[in-house]
């Protein structure tokens, strides 16, 4: 991570690796999109190697794509039922890419690409009008009942709709931040302690010690915040996909 | 080396499987949290609860001022989709705490916690 006189925040600065400008856009490749890519390398690598020759009893990669299969499958079944099967394979890249955007961002030296918030909402934003659209789609202008809950009184209509359609709207923000903001405070938190390693370690050997120790204990935290929070934005994709199929 | 019946085999392999299920399920049933409870699900709904707030209020202001800049209403919207962003936040912080079950994303409803994975608030 960063070295002690560095910003603890430089490691989220994005290199423009090859620059590439089109009519003023700036479109380089920059070290974000080589993380993404390298991402979608691995997991094409991992999903096309485990079924290259798939066999009845799996061996250790099918095994681990297997896995992943049958957790995803079961959450969207639980969740939102037979029919939400369909939007399997999104639910499914989706989790596949945070999760390993997240944990190749555990890699020192590597850049977290789900640590700035323009990923993070451009995913939440996708799936917000995904979402909406598959609402509308399937119910039509049944969909808007969805912010009138039930048993509430006509006098108090006038100030629930109004919130509940705030709390819709709201949900693309609440999703990327949660996943951005656990990220780029888990790695900020690393790169500070890490900057204090080098100025305790020179007043003395075991004040040094500690704030290893300390980035020892927290990057195993990290490794199960970045798991759990591409969980997280699955399952909670999945369950606003569930309302928009099935409503209240 | 003796040439054992594959079939004998696969029993003991079928017996040994069952087993290891068996530990798993019941250190599964042990810990109601699952693999991710614990103590990070007190830290995350923490933050949890502090995000619901704030993005809440932001987002009400913003559309307040956007609706104000548009329509010529300053400072109405904005005041009014202040206070509806406050409401609206402290309705989702309530919801997310008691786990009311009254909208998607904070508990499942009549369905029981999510099965397997061990996690009853459906979210952070």
């Amino acid at each position: 991570m960063a070295v002690s006189k560095e910003n603890p925040l430089n490691q989220f600065l994005i290199d423009r690796i090859v620059p590439i400008h089109v009519g003023g856009v700036d479109v380089s490749f920059t070290n974000s999109a080589l993380l993404m890519t390298i991402s979608i390398a691995l997991i094409t690598l991992l999903m096309v190697g485990a079924t290259w020759r798939a066999a009845l009893v799996p061996g250790r990669l099918q095994s681990i794509s297997e896995m992943f299969y049958e957790f995803i499958a079961k959450m969207i079944d639980d969740n939102v039922g037979h029919e939400g099967l369909r939007y399997f394979p999104f639910i499914f890249t989706l989790f596949m890419f945070i999760l390993f955007g997240n944990l190749l961002g555990m890699i020192p030296y590597s850049f977290t690409f789900t640590s700035h918030i323009i990923v993070t909402f451009g995913m939440a934003i996708v799936i917000f009008f995904g979402v909406t659209v598959i609402g509308i789609w399937r119910h039509g202008f049944h969909f808007l009942t969805l912010f009138v809950p039930k048993g509430v009184p006509i006098g108090l209509m006038a100030v629930v709709v109004p919130i509940e359609v705030l709390s819709y709207l709201i949900r693309p923000m609440t999703l990327s931040i949660r996943l951005f903001a656990n990220m780029m405070a888990g790695h900020t938190m690393l790169a500070i302690f890490a900057g204090f390693v080098a100025p305790l370690g020179a007043f003395y050997l075991v004040p040094g010690l500690l704030p290893i120790a300390l980035d020892f204990a927290l990057i195993f935290l990290e490794l199960l915040v970045a798991v759990l929070q591409a969980y997280v934005f699955a399952i909670l994709t999945t369950l606003y996909l569930a309302e928009a199929l099935h409503l209240h | 080396m003796t040439e054992r019946d594959p079939r004998a085999e696969l029993r003991d392999l079928e017996k040994g499987l069952n087993r290891a299920r068996q530990g798993r399920d019941d250190a599964g049933a042990r810990k109601p949290g699952g693999a991710f409870g614990g103590n990070q699900s007190a830290l995350s709904l923490a933050f949890r609860i502090g995000l619901e707030l704030v993005v809440a209020v932001v987002i009400g202001v913003l559309i307040g001022w956007a609706l104000d800049r548009w329509l010529g209403t300053r400072p109405w919207g904005t005041i009014v989709f202040f206070f509806l962003g406050v409401a609206t936040g402290m309705v989702n912080v309530w919801r997310a705490i008691s786990g009311m079950g009254m909208a998607i994303g904070y508990r499942q409803r009549g369905a029981p916690p999510a099965q397997g994975s061990g996690y009853d608030d459906d979210d952070d």
